[in-house]
């Protein structure tokens, strides 16, 4: 499957010269497939793309030609009127049939595929073997919810080969889903349920964006879906299920208890969830903002635009609007505040310490750092 | 045949009455003739400088647009001007620029080309200009009170609501839209009256030169796809001024209402754009090729399939909002079909082409990167006509790439064609061919160099309306090379300005048929007098002027019957100047801001002076003169005039 697949695409690569010359892969590349959605949709592309070679050829061909053959050499030769001709029943028939060939093999493919990928599940069509996710757009960050108060923001876990159902919902304004390894768009509207199914074939990090304009920061509205296999993925939901209410525990490391204080202090958790509590110990009800549980799992910050270094952590606690302009993350330390390195310090060790004692931190970012 | 010579110091048509409100200014030089005009020739020319100038605000815009992706996470537009200028681009394009240019070349050629002297409503004609210009003055001026609208030329709901968006610049959107849809639904009106009702004697529709049939079609697409989109403007000023709910999802408002009616309207709107640079190339091929269009009966026809079919696929710009796979076949298939007409008339356009003696103007030149730029970009349409590419290809920048090829390399390079082809009738002058092909090559290799790397950009997963993209995903190098093109284009546009400015006073004198033109628009003088034709035109044959050049050519031995008549008794009636159709217009603006600041005093003396310039307007009367062109004797082109009872 695997080696059809691909012995297929550098086919494709080889017939169209102006595509093979440059590669057009990429983790955000709607020609590097790695689920069947996505492929079926790059098929149904190519498709359409050999066919166009020929009419493109044909056009400019006769274009090509008639611009030498019938030309007028000199105003002389110009002046001789050509036949005035004023059509061909025939001809015009004819090619009238060419386009109608044409459409009808563009036509075929597109209907079949259109229900094979785009039909909507019904939720007593779920199996056991579905994962379902609600997915939520907000200006301008991603809200997964796995149910059971599992829910991340910016990165989404699935497990390889299992059909994932995104059901989606909006906040504010429209928002739009699109992992374009995976599968194609579908738009976040406020009071209208959609969802998007797909599966990924192998282990592995793959970029998403919000494809529909919602200003301010929509340019940086980034997220990342981590495919990993069986095991990886029910370690790395288990150990959200299992984790303490971190925010109330002293914590042993004289810095991450200054963190976790600062946090506090600071605010953090007047916006953010951290497995679900406020720092006085009452759970949170609806969060509007990222929940901060297991941070430390995290393979990216500041909606997936920066991998998640204690430097990149640091910087975007620090400096929120310069790593991403428009966002609303208020910035809390004044640019000659004698406090704010060791406080960043603090809360950044704090943060990517959640989680890091569970048993999914390894194997999770072992797994997926590894691919790309 | 005689040409009056008329013009200028010789027009002295008789004031109004003695009760007339407004005295109606005479004569055909400065300012307040300009400002009262109701001549076609005028106001096709307001039209096109108007558009070029919208076409220049556009162009910077974009430029900047082009400067800031030069460079991932660049900073030279913050996010929020960004979103100004993306929006005002395909704001401007789109309703400013292309839509009137093609309107423009229309008001100045419908009339010449089917031997009428004017269109049916004069005063109309120039109340739907004047409207246009207000409209878009007023859209423009929303950069210096407080920021254009950044919502996107299609503004979709909610993100138009006065929670997700409190500034003003949604309701310059709202109410400029609405304003120049007015000026554009009466233009549309008075083209269909005035094709149905005033050609010539012997121009039976199947003679009507193809610009003038497909500006009749494109004016029923304007008169059925405008209503939708006022409706749509009205709900949200409603929403934004008066508090209703319509597009607030808060109060259970379902905000794909909007994209509904909003497409709607805008796909037929590209066709409104498409079908006039269709009609110009079906005038231009022929003209340069030297021989008849190719298949007549099937341009037409398929011109007017293209634009019933426009009403039926609305819904292929809203393929990813999850209308399930049944509404995506029907809207996919019923987007295919349209591929047919189109298809049809590319072949016929090669078909003219063939076994012709092809004369390579500048315009021809620009016909022909027509023909390839918009079959390239008919392909693509295809493509993206297909649901599940779709969902990968809308909104990523193989989008852009596509509707600027079919809109851009399309509409534009086609009106660029037109304007070459007939600056000539309409000043009097020729464009230097050669600036114009210098021109040429600069601008067409510029578009592709822009835009055909967006067609990469959009399948390696950039997303359209993003103010910057991140590093290494291998974006870099082609928005670099996009970037660059905007320079070779740009020098292009700039070249082109330059050729046309010069051309109107250095230009070579033109001649009346500088083209050996077909159709009757060359059998008037260059410029037309200000009463177009001093015969009335008869047709007896599709090509009406060439069939008179070469009759042995297209009826063998046949010589045909006379071409034109004097006109009757009454001589040609010349309709009077007017002040009512630019007051009721300028009244628009105050209105417009009126509502804008919820200033309801504004408001309402300014609509209180729209209804009084309209009395004004109604009971003014026609107005104008009677004037009678003397064929031969000793007064030889002199003419009279006598005042209208």
């Amino acid at each position: 499957m695997q080696v059809r697949r691909r012995l297929r695409r550098s086919l494709a690569l080889a017939v169209l010269p102006p595509l093979a010359a440059c590669d057009f892969g990429g983790p955000q590349s709607v020609l590097d497939p790695q689920g069947p959605i996505a492929q079926a949709q790059q098929d149904l592309f190519l498709w359409t793309y050999y066919l166009s070679w020929p009419v493109m050829i044909l056009v400019v061909a006769v274009i090509a030609y008639s611009m030498w053959k019938f030309r007028a050499k000199s105003v002389e030769d110009a002046k001789a009127l050509p036949h005035q001709t004023h059509g061909h029943t025939t001809l015009e028939i004819a090619w009238t049939l060419i386009p109608v060939v044409l459409v009808i093999l563009v036509a075929v493919p597109t209907v079949r595929t259109l229900f094979a990928t785009e039909s909507t599940i019904a939720a007593s069509q779920y199996t056991d073997d579905d994962v379902v996710i609600r997915a939520t757009g907000y200006q301008w960050w991603f809200k997964f919810d796995y149910g059971d108060g599992v829910v991340t923001s910016s990165e989404m876990h699935i497990p390889v080969g299992r059909r994932v159902i995104v059901e989606l919902d909006a906040a504010d304004v429209l928002h739009s889903f699109w992992v374009p390894n995976l599968a194609g768009k579908r738009d976040m509207i406020p009071n209208q349920a959609n969802q998007v199914w797909f599966s990924a074939d192998r282990p592995g990090v793959f970029y998403g964006q919000c494809a529909e304009l919602c200003l301010g920061a929509h340019a940086y509205m980034r997220f990342r879906v981590i495919a990993s296999e069986e095991e990886d993925y029910r370690a790395w939901l288990a150990s959200f299920r299992d984790a303490g209410a971190t925010v109330q525990t002293v914590q042993a490391d004289p810095q991450i208890e200054r963190g976790r204080q600062l946090v506090a202090q600071k605010g953090c958790i007047a916006c953010h969830t951290i497995d679900g509590y406020y720092a006085d110990g009452t759970p949170v009800g609806g969060s509007e903002f990222p929940n901060l549980t297991n941070f430390g799992l995290r393979l990216t910050v500041a909606t997936s635009m920066l991998d998640a270094t204690p430097e990149n952590v640091a910087r975007w606690i620090r400096y929120p609007d310069a790593v991403k302009p428009g966002n609303r993350m208020p910035t809390l330390w004044t640019g000659d505040d004698p406090n704010a390195e060791e406080e960043v310090a603090a809360i950044t060790a704090y943060l990517l310490s959640l989680g890091r004692d569970s048993g999914a931190a390894t194997a999770t970012l072992g797994e997926t750092h590894g691919n790309r | 045949m005689a040409i009056g010579k008329v013009g200028g110091a010789d027009y002295e048509p008789h004031g109004a009455g003695g009760d007339a409100l407004l005295q109606r200014p005479a004569g055909y030089a400065g300012i307040a003739s300009w400002l009262t005009t109701v001549d076609h020739k005028r106001l096709g020319i307001l039209y096109i400088l108007t558009s070029f100038m919208f076409m220049g605000f556009a162009s910077i815009e974009a430029f900047l647009i082009r400067l800031q992706l030069l460079s991932p996470n660049n900073t030279l537009l913050s996010p929020d001007v960004y979103n100004q200028m993306f929006t005002m681009h395909g704001v401007t394009m789109v309703f400013l620029a292309i839509m009137p240019l093609g309107i423009g070349f229309a008001n100045y050629m419908v009339p010449l080309q089917i031997g009428a002297r004017d269109l049916a409503f004069p005063r109309l004609n120039a109340f739907g200009y004047w409207a246009y210009l207000a409209g878009g003055l007023f859209l423009y001026t929303s950069f210096f009170l407080g920021g254009a609208p950044d919502v996107g030329w299609f503004a979709y709901a909610p993100l138009t609501s006065l929670s997700n968006n409190p500034g003003l610049g949604t309701d310059f959107y709202m109410i400029g839209l609405f304003v120049g849809g007015i000026g554009t639904l009466v233009t549309a009106m008075n083209l269909i009256v005035t094709i149905v009702n005033m050609r010539a004697p012997g121009m039976t529709m199947m003679r009507v030169p193809v610009f003038t049939w497909l500006m009749l079609v494109t004016s029923f697409l304007i008169i059925f796809a405008f209503p939708p989109l006022t409706i749509a403007l009205f709900q949200v000023i409603m929403d934004r001024s008066f508090g209703t709910l319509f597009y607030v999802p808060e109060a259970g408002a379902m905000p794909i209402l909007w994209q509904h009616l909003f497409w709607i309207f805008g796909h037929p709107e590209v066709y409104i754009i498409i079908l006039p640079a269709f009609g110009v190339i079906s005038e231009i091929i022929p003209t340069f090729s030297r021989k008849p269009l190719f298949g007549y009966p099937v341009i037409i026809l398929s011109g007017i399939f293209i634009g019933f079919m426009g009403f039926a696929v609305w819904t292929h710009h809203m393929f990813t909002t999850g209308l399930g796979p049944v509404v995506n076949t029907a809207f996919a298939l019923t987007s295919f079909v349209i591929g047919i007409p189109t298809g049809v008339k590319v072949f016929n356009w090669l078909g003219t082409m063939w076994g012709g003696k092809i004369v390579f103007t500048t315009s021809m030149l620009y016909a022909v990167a027509f023909l390839v730029t918009f079959t390239l970009g008919g392909v693509t349409g295809i493509m993206l006509a297909v649901p599940p590419f779709d969902a990968q290809a809308q909104d990523s920048y193989f989008v852009v790439a596509h509707f600027h090829f079919v809109m851009g390399g399309g509409a534009l390079l086609s009106f660029f064609a037109a304007l070459f082809y007939w600056f000539p009738k309409m000043t009097g002058r020729m464009i230097s061919e050669r600036l114009g092909k210098i021109s040429f090559w600069l601008l067409v290799p510029g578009f592709y160099v822009i835009f055909f790397p967006q067609h990469f950009l959009g399948l390696m997963g950039m997303p359209r309306r993003t103010q910057t993209y991140v590093e290494g995903i291998g974006l870099e190098i082609w928005n670099q090379v996009s970037t660059f093109g905007t320079f070779i284009m740009g020098a292009g546009m700039l070249l082109l300005a330059f050729a046309v400015l010069s051309a109107f006073r250095n230009g070579r004198p033109a001649g009346n048929d500088p083209w050996d033109g077909r159709t009757l628009e060359w059998s008037t003088t260059s410029p037309p007098p200000y009463y177009d034709f001093d015969r009335q035109p008869v047709v007896n044959d599709r090509d009406a002027h060439w069939v008179q050049k070469y009759p042995e050519s297209v009826h063998g031995e046949r010589v045909p019957e006379s071409a034109s008549l004097p006109y009757d008794a009454g001589g040609i009636h010349i309709p009077g100047a007017s002040w009512y159709p630019f007051l009721a217009a300028v009244a628009m603006l105050p209105m417009s801001y009126g509502l804008l600041y919820n200033n309801w005093w504004v408001l309402g003396i300014s609509l209180l002076g729209i209804v009084l310039a309209t009395y004004g307007w109604a009971l003014e009367g026609v107005g104008g003169k009677h004037i009678h062109i003397d064929h031969g004797g000793a007064d030889h082109g002199r003419h009279r005039e006598e005042t209208d009872a």
